[in-house]
């Protein structure tokens, strides 16, 4: 069994409750951090971890404290980014759920090692089951003394609260997280400043994940070396992966990093492999953002090593062959879905959730999806897929914020690896609206290269 | 859009008013702007949707022009500007959800219901929509409904008829 940091208590009966939490050892990182560490040491311990940001960029956690302006007489804050909105993420709402006092021990000691005296969660609109389980939460903690004035005697004061959002996919992105906490449209900033100098009401704030945040306690309570120990080269620690679509066992799944992806979708441990005793055509690896690839590719390396995961790994062979690690949002496809008609859902979802400040992102995001409505439709022409090419490499790069690129990214690597599928539904426009494609090479097994030895 | 000729007066009850001010004192002084979404969210619970009137009065709580709130409940998608019905069930319609059937879900709901997408049934009860991601994507196709935002997961055709059918009976 691999180790689990993060949900080793999940399926503990109460694990919710502050009582249930102290029993399994909660709160024991907050006791460590305000009792016998500086703030300055936290930081450092989370350097040595190597852990990387959770919400999808994988930033260096330590590296992007440890950025923080800290002016004299300004106050300082820590906001965690629980928008989780990437098409098939779902750990932050299922940590939240769960065991929210992960979250909240997790933003005691982050808070406390920044200078933050009021932190913020940010949690989509939505959750609002969500935003109840934590406030209860906060009202426990706070009720037993880990929250408030003079915190376990050591003179450090923190309140914390919870911050819904409106249902904005954007707010995820994390200068139009502090815009809409500042009761704003959330429109990105542009950068610099980063928060780092100038965040939340022009003071410095750090801006992390829930994942993040809660991932601080294993890395306080057993030292950064240790949680360093875990995983494969730059990809420490564990991670949250979120599976859906056409799998057997859907669902959050906490793995070592460096697991091979092929054990992920197959074994019993996991997923438990395709549904219904179908083949897998594709998978998006890291929600819906990251490039879509076939299932040789996904399993293995276009040079027949095996794929794992982890944030070097899934990005092996570039945009060329790879993907991304993104937020863990792992979603397969089986042999009967139309990789057309998801890129076209996809695009739909940019197109909705784009902003509209940058007009590449505003008018290329709502192009995408018409000219793909008309391929899905059957009244698509062959000249529509070079359009479609061309208009989302007009997008990427070319806007304020990440949003553009991650509306380009799965629709550039749609047509990149199924382009033989976009061009069969030209050709065959009724067929098209009646079958699928199907799995066509997609799942041919990539043979390992073998490079002859010089004589 | 903005339902603007919508101008029924509204009051805002003592205990909705004493919600509002615990809100803002999370905030620093002078930045209780901050309370705005939280705020609209008591008023959609409380009213079933943001009207003009509504939303001028909590401008003038948070002491800010009423352009700066129609310019937030326009931007986000979860406050509705026209009248609902009392459910409004929000249906995921994203890429995961789609792999595991939502667009038949919705269409058994839009048949069920007996009405399009954004209206409302004749009895004031029912409106449906679909949303993008929820954020449930293990579990879908899933839906929700507002304001407590309960979620109903793994939908099948029966468990949607049955959710309807104890939403009528309520």
């Amino acid at each position: 069994m691999a180790r689990k940091l993060l949900l080793e208590h999940i399926n503990v009966p109460g694990i919710n409750t502050l009582a249930v939490y102290r029993e399994k050892g909660g709160y024991r990182a907050v006791e460590k951090a305000l009792k016998t560490l500086t703030p300055e040491e936290i930081v450092e311990e989370v350097k040595k971890s190597g852990l990387r940001g959770r919400g999808g960029a994988g930033f260096p956690t330590g590296m992007k404290w440890s950025f923080l302006a800290k002016p004299e007489g300004v106050p300082r804050y820590l906001v965690c980014n629980g928008d989780e909105s990437e098409p098939g993420t779902f750990k932050d709402r299922y940590l939240m759920t769960h065991i929210p006092h992960a979250l909240i021990e997790g933003m005691i000691v982050s808070s406390f090692a920044l200078g933050a005296n009021t932190s913020y969660i940010y949690v989509r609109g939505e959750m609002m089951p969500q935003i109840r389980i934590l406030e209860r939460a906060i009202e426990e903690a706070k009720a037993a003394g880990w929250l408030g004035k003079n915190i376990l005697g050591t003179g450090y004061d923190l309140e914390l609260y919870v911050q819904p959002g409106g249902g904005a996919y954007i707010c995820g992105e994390e200068t139009a997280l502090l815009e809409s906490l500042e009761g704003k449209r959330g429109n990105p900033r542009i950068k610099p400043p980063f928060p780092a100098i100038a965040g939340l009401y022009g003071c410095p704030t750090v801006v992390n994940n829930v994942e993040s945040i809660a991932a601080v306690v294993p890395i306080i309570n057993d030292g950064g070396d240790e949680y360093a120990k875990i995983g494969i080269g730059r990809s420490t620690g564990t991670k949250l992966i979120s599976a859906s679509g056409n799998l057997v066992k859907p669902g959050v799944y906490e793995i070592e990093l460096g697991l091979p992806v092929e054990e992920f979708i197959y074994s019993d441990e996991y997923c438990g492999g395709i549904a219904n005793g179908k083949r897998l055509k594709a998978t998006v690896a890291g929600g819906s953002s990251v490039p879509v690839l076939p299932a040789n590719l996904t399993l293995k390396y276009a040079n027949g090593d095996p794929r794992l995961m982890s944030y070097e790994s899934l990005s092996e062979g570039g945009f060329a062959t790879g993907t991304m690690m993104g937020s863990g949002g792992f979603i397969a496809f089986d042999e009967d879905q139309c990789m057309v008609r998801n890129t076209w859902n996809f695009a739909r979802f940019y197109h909705h959730e784009s902003c509209g400040q940058c007009s590449p992102c505003r008018e290329g995001t709502g192009w995408m999806e018409k000219i793909l409505h008309k391929l899905e439709h059957g009244h698509g022409t062959s000249a529509d897929i070079d359009l479609l090419w061309d208009v989302q490499r007009k997008i990427e790069g070319n806007t304020i914020c990440p949003l553009g690129d991650a509306a380009a990214w799965p629709v550039a690597s749609a047509i990149r690896h199924f382009r033989d599928e976009f061009e069969w539904h030209v050709k065959e426009p009724m067929k098209s609206q009646s079958t699928n494609y199907g799995l066509a090479n997609y799942a041919n097994p990539i043979e390992k290269v073998v490079v002859a030895e010089e004589k | 859009m903005l339902k603007v000729e919508e101008t029924q007066p509204v009051e805002f009850s003592s205990a909705l008013l004493a919600k509002f001010d615990e809100i803002v004192k999370r905030y620093p002084e002078g930045k209780q702007k901050s309370a705005l979404l939280p705020l609209l969210h008591l008023v959609q619970a409380e009213f079933g949707w943001t009207s003009v009137p509504a939303m001028d009065k909590v401008a003038e709580y948070l002491n800010i022009q009423p352009i700066e709130v129609y310019e937030v409940a326009s931007f986000y998608t979860m406050y509705f500007l026209q009248p609902k019905g009392k459910y409004v069930l929000e249906v995921c319609r994203t890429g995961p959800c789609c792999l595991v059937g939502a667009e038949k879900i919705m269409d058994h709901i839009e048949k069920k219901l007996g009405v399009k997408e954004g209206e409302v049934t004749e009895d004031g009860l029912f409106s449906w929509r679909g949303v993008e991601c929820l954020a449930a994507c293990g579990f879908g196709p899933v839906l929700q409904i507002g304001p407590e935002y309960t979620f109903y997961e793994n939908l099948t055709e029966q468990s949607v008829d049955q959710l309807i059918d104890d939403l009528r009976k309520k």
